[in-house]
């Protein structure tokens, strides 16, 4: 035990001695383990491509990446956030798939003194009532994409619909922000145990049985799978069709490929960013993704390779100079880097004000399953909580 | 006698380890491995408690997380209504009524869980104990007021007389005296009459009733002082991640807490200390090896169970014979 | 009232809980007789579940996949028992929650490596993939009432072996007396590894049957254990009858709270909350049963005659 801590101690301190030299440190904290860990692998091999493209460099700094796997739990998150922080002594932390993993890790980031880049969650609290000046997010605002749909539904012509969501922090705000945009009834909503619950057959009987003329949901990773096969088995797509979010993704077509589930060919959702957005940015992520890795990277991909650039950004901005936070954060307010989804500005919460767009499962010209845009739903569109936030 | 002084030699150099190493680690800006130590301190008072009725009791409790987790939203809830509002009752900033809030709400939920469970005994005791634990993590899963599942940020500390829980010294030096103090308390109870009545029920519940013991309220009280004994950790555990979630009740922790009893050795007062040092240090070197981390820990349990009796207490007295 | 949904939501239950029926049968026949704690038991389930995945693909339709993966799953089990559970059953109940504990570890983290961490989605064969009306309204997806049929068979199949066969009359006797069942000259060794492979069958076939629902995934098995324990301790420990009643019972009780607790909670709360507690309480509820049989009835609803 004595001898334990102490060799610790003898290990760290020459780590301790070796931390000086010109490198911008960045941790990345998502999902490598548990059934989330889909998500998470493909954030982590956009993010290696993102480095490969830098070509390991910053403008003169060395980058070095630390992962930490927040294992689909708050706590974990919280406590390997904790270790890049306090052990590690990182510049920027980056991540964070899920919104309640986010919100448990952002006060220690944040307290001390760092920069947090959301590639994914954006809960609403983080763009309200808790914005910070050193919190950014290279994705979006959860409440965002779920009112784009709102209004694809207001312009199908829906009257009513049925909500099913997972009942954790993203799933409230997904639910909050259909509801803000959409017009017509919302005839039930059900929230279900997160992440544990797989068997949907009591909801969905309940969304027949209400009579709704569409369904509504969120899930995302396998859960999104799952739900999709038995919304099939339950054969209600001519009686209920389906409108989703962060549900079928890059990650989830080539399983339903490969398990000739044609079902799920031609259904939309909407979405900030496609892998067919004309940008040299875009195409060059999309192809050297493709290229390595045989599949097409998912959002989760994209925007993980987004943070990396504008982390980027801030680095080259002060020439290196990782101590001038006021320089490093007034250019990543800018958002001048090259996004995989075009130009887009920072609202006074740093949330993204960004186009959505509608897209849609087709068959890929090399006959992968894949997405194409149908519409821009929604221009320069900001987030609802920016006003509560006083930046 | 001789095995005894090699045991109290042993605690002595472990708890020395666990006041002086720590410090030192802070003050030479290794904040990190603080945190650790405060982990691992925390949770050692946790299986301390627990070792109570398990090792010496021999009621193996798969629930007491829940007490560990009601503790710390012992600390949430009041800090969350000083700092938003609301439920004027409860809501404050003061420690001691984060303490006596803590200990008292786990005792009582002790009593009555308490009550009912141990008219069961064997896989029946721990199933239902789990279910009661598996109870409190569901009921707090369903308060929307406190974000339910996503959990709760403590945004303001407990607030204690000559004591800064800020500050990461202060929160480790009281986690460490609470433990030793936690370590007198078991020690003093299992020495006396009172601990000779459970040690007892733990061999021969039959003989000690016809002797003409209550068992029942002998096995009640010390079910309620371990479950306070927890709920106080989770006081700690509280002020000390400043995020709580019913995570911390989930039936797993509650597994974690037993195997760090076993790993460590049971009916002994150092051993749940030791077992509690050697998850934590072991989870935290495994895991920054590998993210498959779990299969070699697993491996290690079982290896552990098949071969190594009384676990590393087992092994390190032992072998000094 | 909706008729016709309270119909859909009973057939829902009733399938919910013959899947667990099938994971706690296995699960009282290893306890009943082997006086076994084995939460890796789900581990099991999961491996059924992958096995099978991977055998569709292969063999290209799932009932040929069910087929072979049933007595891949034994084989699974028996050598488990081999390997870690024998040398287990002379240890106490804390131990052996422990080893099985670890062994969950090793079993999900091998899955991990073994099929990666994204799941396998288990395509049906067309005429399984539709749908049946039972009555004008009452529509159930085909797959489901063939799980609610597999249920009953099985059920039935193993009623027979407990009560009518040579093996059932071992287990039996094994459940209520286990050293009167070696002073009858029995190889107990054999016969635990038996009672272990079925048991690991009965399982695996649980965890086939869910994965064209859900899928094949990691950490399937966590979930779906605790529960099986609750069935298995609320019908008494090695009774059949009694996992099957509580199994129905929870199975109901999932559901219909699933269906209708929300409605009844907007009686009283905000929509709102209604909507995020619902589901928490419901969870809850199998366990607040399961303290009320314990407190009245200690070893459950139908225990073994003699202990």
């Amino acid at each position: 035990m004595k001898r334990l801590l102490g060799a610790a101690l003898a290990a760290t301190m020459l780590t301790a001695g070796a931390v000086q030299s010109a490198e911008v440190k960045i941790g990345f904290v998502t999902t490598l383990t548990t059934g989330g860990a889909v998500i998470g692998i493909d954030q982590q091999n956009a993010v290696n491509l993102a480095i490969e493209h830098m070509g390991g460099k910053m403008g003169d700094l060395d980058i070095n990446l630390i992962f930490g796997d927040d294992g689909f739990k708050p706590e974990t998150g919280k406590q390997v956030t904790d270790k890049l922080v306090k052990q590690d002594d990182v510049d920027f932390v980056a991540g964070y798939i899920w919104s309640h993993v986010l919100l448990a890790s952002r006060k220690s980031v944040l307290d001390a003194g760092k920069f947090l880049i959301s590639a994914n969650a954006g809960p609403g609290p983080v763009a309200g009532k808790h914005c910070n000046e050193n919190f950014f997010s290279a994705s979006w605002q959860n409440d965002q994409t779920p009112m784009a749909m709102g209004e694809v539904l207001n312009q199908n012509g829906v009257k009513s619909i049925y909500i099913i969501a997972p009942n954790y922090a993203a799933g409230k705000g997904m639910v909050a922000g259909v509801k803000r945009t959409f017009k017509g009834e919302v005839l039930g909503t059900d929230m279900t145990a997160w992440p544990t619950q797989l068997d949907f057959s009591a909801e969905l009987a309940k969304a027949k049985a209400s009579g709704a003329e569409a369904l509504f949901i969120f899930y995302p990773g396998k859960a999104g799978g799952a739900f999709m096969k038995q919304y099939q088995q339950a054969g209600l797509k001519e009686t209920l069709p389906l409108y989703t979010v962060f549900t079928v993704d890059a990650l989830s077509l080539p399983k339903f490929q490969a398990a000739n589930f044609t079902d799920v060919l031609g259904s939309q959702f909407t979405q900030q960013w496609d892998p067919t957005l004309d940008n040299d940015q875009n195409a060059r992520f999309v192809a050297d993704f493709r290229a390595k890795h045989g599949t097409y990277p998912s959002f989760y991909a994209a925007q993980a390779y987004d943070s990396m650039f504008l982390i980027k950004s801030a680095v080259e901005a002060v020439n290196g100079d990782l101590s001038d936070m006021d320089g490093m954060r007034a250019a990543m307010k800018a958002a001048t880097y090259p996004s995989v989804r075009g130009e887009y500005t920072y609202g006074n919460n740093h949330m993204p004000i960004q186009n959505f767009y509608l897209r849609e499962v087709v068959v890929g010209d090399d006959g992968n399953w894949t997405t194409k845009v149908v519409k821009t739903v929604y221009e320069g569109h900001q987030d609802t909580y920016a006003a509560q936030c006083g930046l | 006698m001789k095995t005894l002084s090699k045991t109290g030699w042993l605690t002595f150099a472990v708890m020395l380890a666990l006041a002086i190493l720590p410090p030192v680690f802070f003050l030479t800006g290794n904040a990190f491995y603080l945190d650790l130590a405060t982990r691992l301190v925390i949770l050692g008072i946790a299986a301390v408690g627990l070792n109570l009725i398990l090792g010496y009791g021999g009621l193996v409790s798969f629930g007491h997380a829940a007490f560990i987790g009601l503790g710390a939203y012992a600390v949430g809830i009041p800090s969350y209504h000083a700092t938003w509002g609301g439920f004027d009752m409860v809501a404050s900033y003061n420690g001691l009524f984060h303490i006596a809030l803590a200990v008292g709400i786990s005792a009582l939920f002790a009593l009555v869980t308490g009550a009912i469970s141990l008219r069961t005994k064997g896989v029946y005791f721990i199933m239902i104990t789990m279910a009661f634990g598996q109870m409190a993590f569901f009921l707090f899963q369903s308060l929307n007021v406190y974000n339910g599942d996503d959990g709760l940020t403590i945004d303001v500390r407990s607030e204690l007389p000559f004591i800064n829980l800020d500050k990461p010294l202060h929160l480790y030096l009281l986690s460490y005296v609470s433990l030793v103090v936690a370590m007198i308390v078991v020690k003093t109870i299992v020495n006396s009459r009172f601990g000779m009545v459970i040690k007892g029920a733990k061999g021969n519940n039959e003989r000690m009733i016809t002797l003409g013991y209550n068992t029942y309220i002998y096995r009640l009280t010390a079910y309620v002082i371990s479950g306070a004994m927890c709920g106080y950790a989770g006081f700690l555990l509280g002020n000390f991640t400043t995020f709580i979630s019913p995570d911390m009740m989930h039936w797993t922790r509650s597994g974690e807490l037993m195997f760090m009893i076993i790993l460590g050795g049971v009916s002994t007062v150092l051993g749940p200390v030791l077992g509690s040092s050697t998850f934590i240090l072991l989870e935290e070197v495994l895991s920054s090896l590998t993210i498959y981390w779990h299969l070699p820990f697993g491996l290690m349990l079982i290896i552990l169970v098949l071969f190594i009796r009384g676990g590393l207490m087992g092994l390190l007295i032992r072998k000094g014979r | 009232m909706d008729y016709t949904l309270l119909f859909i939501q009973t057939l829902n239950g009733v399938q919910l809980g013959l899947l667990l029926f099938l994971v706690a049968s296995g699960l009282t026949l290893v306890f009943g007789i082997l006086d076994f704690v084995n939460l890796a038991h789900g581990s099991i389930y999961m491996f059924g579940a992958f096995i099978c995945a991977s055998l569709t693909y292969y063999l290209g339709n799932f009932l040929w996949a069910v087929l072979v993966a049933l007595p891949l799953t034994g084989l699974v089990g028996y050598f488990l028992e081999r390997i870690v559970a024998r040398h287990l059953y002379d240890k106490d109940h804390l131990d052996q929650v422990l080893a099985t504990f670890g062994l969950i570890l090793v079993l999900d983290t091998s899955a991990h490596l073994i099929w990666g961490p994204e799941g396998i989605s288990v395509p049906l064969p067309a005429w399984l993939d539709g749908q049946v009306e039972i009555f004008a309204g009452a529509v159930i997806p085909t797959f489901r009432l063939l799980i609610i049929g597999t249920g009953l068979v099985v059920a039935g199949g193993l009623y027979w072996l407990v009560n009518f066969t040579r093996l059932g009359m071992l287990i039996r006797a094994g459940a209520s007396n286990r050293t009167m069942v070696s002073a009858l000259g029995i190889d107990i060794s054999t016969l635990f590894a038996l009672v272990f492979a079925l048991g690991a069958m009965l399982a695996g076939l649980a965890g086939m049957l869910i994965s064209p629902i859900t899928e094949a995934s990691i950490g399937m098995g966590g979930q779906i254990i605790i529960t099986a324990f609750v069935v298995i301790i609320i019908g008494g420990i090695g009774s059949m009858k009694g996992a099957f009643v509580a199994a129905i019972l929870i199975g109901l009780i999932d559901t219909l709270g699933r269906s209708f607790l929300d409605d009844i909670f907007q009686l009283f709360m905000s929509e709102a909350a209604a909507e995020t507690s619902a589901p928490a309480v419901s969870a809850m509820m199998i366990y607040i049963l399961m303290a009320i049989v314990l407190a009245f009835k200690p070893l459950g609803l139908f225990p073994p005659k003699v202990r």
